[in-house]
């Protein structure tokens, strides 16, 4: 229940209208990082505070809430972060994909496609794509500016030349409106397909950088590669273990020390209403 | 058949128990109360006073009663409370130069007017463990002790007083006398001018602030430093409220004063003079006021044309790292569950084994290990 | 070919703090020719290399190029201390090049020799592995590298062969300007003959205009059809290069030129 001694989703709402503006600004330019004056929140910075800062400044009392990290509601983290809005709040939350009108996530897109009205908002630790390759942000800001992107190729071809295949496999860099190469947060390299013209819109905080962008609806999203080493994603030789789904990304479990291992979908819902359509299979998902 | 772990909303208040039994300790012993802490570890009160950017010491000791003495942990809290507060109005700056002094001191002249002022300091002492203090109680007065003359009224700063002569650089006041920057308020972006950089420096963590400041004394930069003055004592602090417009005082804060006297530079147009570097802290904190001083000097290196070779005169990397709340956070999140990152990164790993394996035995690729997508 | 210079020195002055290390030096440079900046070292010549290459702002005078032709006709000179650091940054990645004294520094000592050199070709957007590969190959054949090194990292070559490979990296681009920091004085006497001999070849080939600083007046007969001599900031005496060596004016080029051992 939601207490009545703290400002609604905390943030006061002078803060909110400065991170709304922000927002408005990164939707205007689609994968451009908009710096805003990110505060202090009860979570340490690291921990997704820019992405609740987001959460806390578009939700409102009718939404209905989803938090997952690693693709599950139920992850210790996701639990926190969950409870710290039905406390600020009081809104109602769910796991049920479909439902949400706004989702917090921290490494994955949900299974479920997403549908126009919904919002995602992602959990961002490194903003700028070529903070590995040039610390400065000096000077990546002169290079997103200048649309010098020479830099990532260079990484992607020593990727090619040395391992024969691009060795990124989360926070794989994309092309965001054929204008801004854009961190994706390290969702894996599976779920980039997902972010293109999506009818949702996406929303990226990262707290302790101070960075926020977005993709609105529909807009591309093309994953950087080379034309004779296209840009491709992660497979399974085997199915889910629980639900038997063939097409979602799989966590492995270890199940005892002789090496045995079980495959199960990293997204809790999705798993488990696979599960539920397959022992009623009439039901639609 | 496995079935998913659930119940984290169990643990994390599992978890609250177990910290809370964890801080208070054993309870046949004596509850450590605020007030106590805030007497009697009066120096980690004025640290986490000022990292944690707000002058209050019975907030601070409950922060550090709180967080069980982590003094990272208690700047938190304090930072995080200070984010909820609300800005009634901004004081006057603070006039330095009329601190009521517990001590001042300076490496740069042998007397001075005002003198030199020893005050309250661990400088001399011994660093012999003291076990009396193992009991509580009353303590015998070390033998040395008699009534201490009363504090100094103000003096006149070194610097003012080198600047008679015209030996110090000004600090000129920025053209327009525009805003400080607040970086409470607004990101922090380069570069950066020199209220951001300051503001930067006074909540920065004191043991990296301390190592960077080292590193300019080792090679990493050499500025020929001299302490021109350090004074620690209260200021008085002033506000103008716009329904009566004129100023009132609303008390007395105590801090740490340190101006740094650096090398001498010239430029084309302008003879040579001291460089300075500044130090700013609440309440008793010396090496923290010092070690910023060091460090704001060897940021202005390129203001002053000098090369830049060194961590501590890179203004994005110093600046970048300096915030505990940022530093401990992102190195604690690694904690946070990364197994989906590392579910791909296993994929990767035994896919290039695989073909160096196949490339060993002459087999082709397999088709199926990439789709494209 | 245009009949205006391609760049435009004008009363170039440096300083560092109250130190004047450029005193107004003055010339111009044609297309296809390459210029020898001779001097001991204080004597200014890498400040000035800086200074016209956009790398460190003078405090007095002009540098203008000749952009290069657009539509409307042949490229106007521009002073490229007024063009925007975007427009800068361009002609640096494209139209002009840069070789360092020291390789390291004109590297990416971290990646492959095929990521350094076809670098300029992916920041211009080609996208194509094979085909990239495949240009920098051939460069590493024509700055005699052999093509078998190409993934392996600058810090296992011998330092003439990071010092072709640099070059490599500035020329895949046919760049019109190129300026050269002493590109031979950190290498062996015995493997700067070859290099020489390699530059001077690719310029003629690419018809390259060079800005050549040097102290060694053997590279400035070798590579050089002018050459400007520099003693304290000024430039004591200029001309054809194997005029100014045979027959020098003034006495510290005779200086210079009397100090140097026959081979």
């Amino acid at each position: 229940m939601r207490d009545p001694h703290i400002h609604f989703a905390y943030l006061d709402e002078r803060t909110k209208r400065m991170i709304r503006r922000a927002i408005l600004k990164a939707v205007a330019i689609p994968g451009y990082q908009v710096p805003f004056g990110s505060r202090e929140m009860p979570l340490p910075y690291g921990w997704g505070t820019g992405g609740i800062q987001v959460t806390a400044s578009i939700i409102g009392s009718d939404d209905v809430l989803k938090v997952i990290d690693q693709g599950s509601d139920d992850t210790v983290n996701a639990v926190n972060i969950r409870r710290f809005f039905q406390r600020t709040t009081g809104v109602e939350v769910t796991t049920d994909t479909t439902a949400a009108s706004i989702i917090q996530t921290r490494h994955r897109i949900p299974e479920t496609p997403l549908r126009e009205g919904q919002i995602l908002v992602y959990q961002v630790p490194v903003p700028e794509p070529m903070q590995h390759l040039e610390p400065l942000e000096v000077e990546t800001r002169k290079l997103h500016a200048l649309q010098e992107y020479g830099l990532m190729h260079v990484n992607l071809y020593e990727d090619l030349a040395h391992f024969g295949q691009i060795a990124t496999t989360y926070d794989y860099p994309v092309l965001v409106n054929g204008r801004y190469i854009m961190a994706p947060s390290p969702i894996p390299k599976f779920d980039n397909p997902k972010m293109h013209m999506n009818p949702a819109l996406q929303l990226f905080g990262a707290g302790r950088e101070k960075r926020i962008y977005a993709v609105p609806p529909y807009t591309s999203v093309e994953s950087l590669g080379f034309e004779d080493h296209p840009f491709s994603i992660q497979r399974w030789e085997q199915p889910c273990g629980i639900c038997g789904a063939r097409d979602s990304f799989l966590d492995e479990v270890i199940t005892d020390d002789q090496g045995g291992r079980l495959f199960v979908c990293s997204d809790s819902d999705y798993c488990a209403k696979t599960q539920a359509a397959a022992e009623q299979p009439g039901t639609a998902l | 058949m496995y079935v998913a772990v659930k119940g984290g909303e169990t643990a994390i208040l599992n978890s609250y128990r177990l910290l809370a039994e964890q801080r208070r300790g054993e309870v046949a012993i004596a509850e450590l109360s605020v007030e106590q802490i805030s007497q009697q570890l009066r120096l980690a009160v004025d640290r986490v006073m000022t990292e944690g950017s707000v002058y209050d010491p019975e907030l601070a000791a409950l922060a550090i009663k709180q967080s069980a003495g982590d003094l990272v942990e208690a700047i938190f809290l304090l930072r995080a409370y200070r984010a909820t507060l609300p800005r009634l109005a901004y004081t006057e700056a603070i006039d330095t130069g009329r601190m009521v002094l517990s001590r001042r001191v300076s490496a740069t002249f042998k007397d001075l007017p005002g003198g030199q002022l020893l005050g309250p300091t661990y400088d001399y002492t011994q660093r012999l463990l003291d076990f009396s203090l193992l009991a509580t109680g009353a303590h015998p007065e070390p033998d040395t002790i008699r009534a201490a003359p009363a504090p100094l009224e103000a003096a006149p700063r070194v610097i003012d007083l080198l600047n008679h002569e015209g030996l110090v650089e000004d600090q000129a006041v920025p053209e327009g006398d525009p805003e400080p920057f607040d970086l409470t308020r607004q990101p922090l972006r380069f570069p950066a001018d020199r209220s951001a950089r300051l503001q930067n420096l006074a909540r920065a963590d004191e043991g990296f602030l301390l190592a960077m400041a080292y590193s300019t004394q080792r090679g990493y930069a050499e500025s020929h430093p001299f302490v021109g003055e350090i004074r620690f004592g209260t200021v008085e602090l002033c506000l103008v409220p716009e329904e009566l417009g004129f100023e009132i005082s609303l008390g007395d804060i105590a801090v740490t004063e340190c101006q740094m006297v650096n090398q001498f530079k010239g430029s084309y147009t302008e003879p040579p003079q001291f460089t300075r570097g500044y130090g700013l802290a609440f309440g008793h904190s010396e090496r923290k006021a010092m070690a910023m001083s060091l460090v704001d000097r060897a940021l202005r290196a390129q203001e002053l044309g000098e090369e830049v070779k060194a961590p501590a005169q890179m203004p994005e990397f110093v600046m970048s790292h300096s915030d505990s709340l940022e530093s401990s956070g992102f190195v604690q999140h690694l904690k946070l569950p990364h197994y989906v990152d590392f579910q791909s990164e296993l994929e990767l790993v035994r896919k290039m084994r695989k073909a160096i394996a196949r490339h060993d035995t002459g087999a082709t690729p397999d088709p199926k290990d990439d789709a494209h997508a | 070919m245009s009949q205006a210079p391609l760049l435009r020195v004008r009363d170039l002055r440096c300083a560092y703090g109250a130190r004047e290390v450029v005193r107004g030096i003055s010339f111009d440079l044609w297309p296809g020719e390459v210029l020898a900046v001779v001097g001991e070292s204080g004597s200014g010549k890498s400040t000035l290399l800086n200074a016209v290459a956009a790398r460190h702002a003078p405090v007095g005078g002009t540098v203008e190029f000749a952009m290069r032709e657009g539509p409307d006709g042949a490229g106007e000179l521009a002073d490229i201390y007024a063009m925007t650091e975007a427009q800068r940054r361009l002609l640096a990645r494209t139209d002009w090049g840069f070789v360092h004294q020291n390789a390291a520094d004109g590297l990416r000592m971290n990646v492959s020799a095929g990521a350094n050199v076809s670098e300029r070709l992916m920041a211009l957007g080609q996208r194509h592995y094979g085909r990239l590969r495949a240009q920098a190959a051939d460069w590493l054949q024509r700055v005699e590298i052999d093509p078998s090194r190409i993934d392996d990292r600058p810090d296992t070559f011998s330092g003439g062969m990071r010092q072709r490979l640099q070059i490599a990296r500035n020329l895949i681009t046919a760049p019109r300007l190129v300026f050269m920091d002493e590109p031979t004085s950190s290498l062996d006497v015995s493997v700067q003959a070859r290099l020489l001999d390699m530059l001077r070849m690719l310029t003629r080939q690419m018809e390259l205009a060079a800005i050549i600083v040097t102290h060694d007046l053997a590279v400035a007969r070798l590579l050089a059809q002018r050459m400007v001599v520099m003693q304290g900031g000024y430039a004591v005496e200029s001309g054809l290069t194997d005029q100014v060596l045979d027959d020098p004016q003034h006495p510290y080029t005779q200086l210079l030129v009397s100090s140097v051992l026959p081979p």
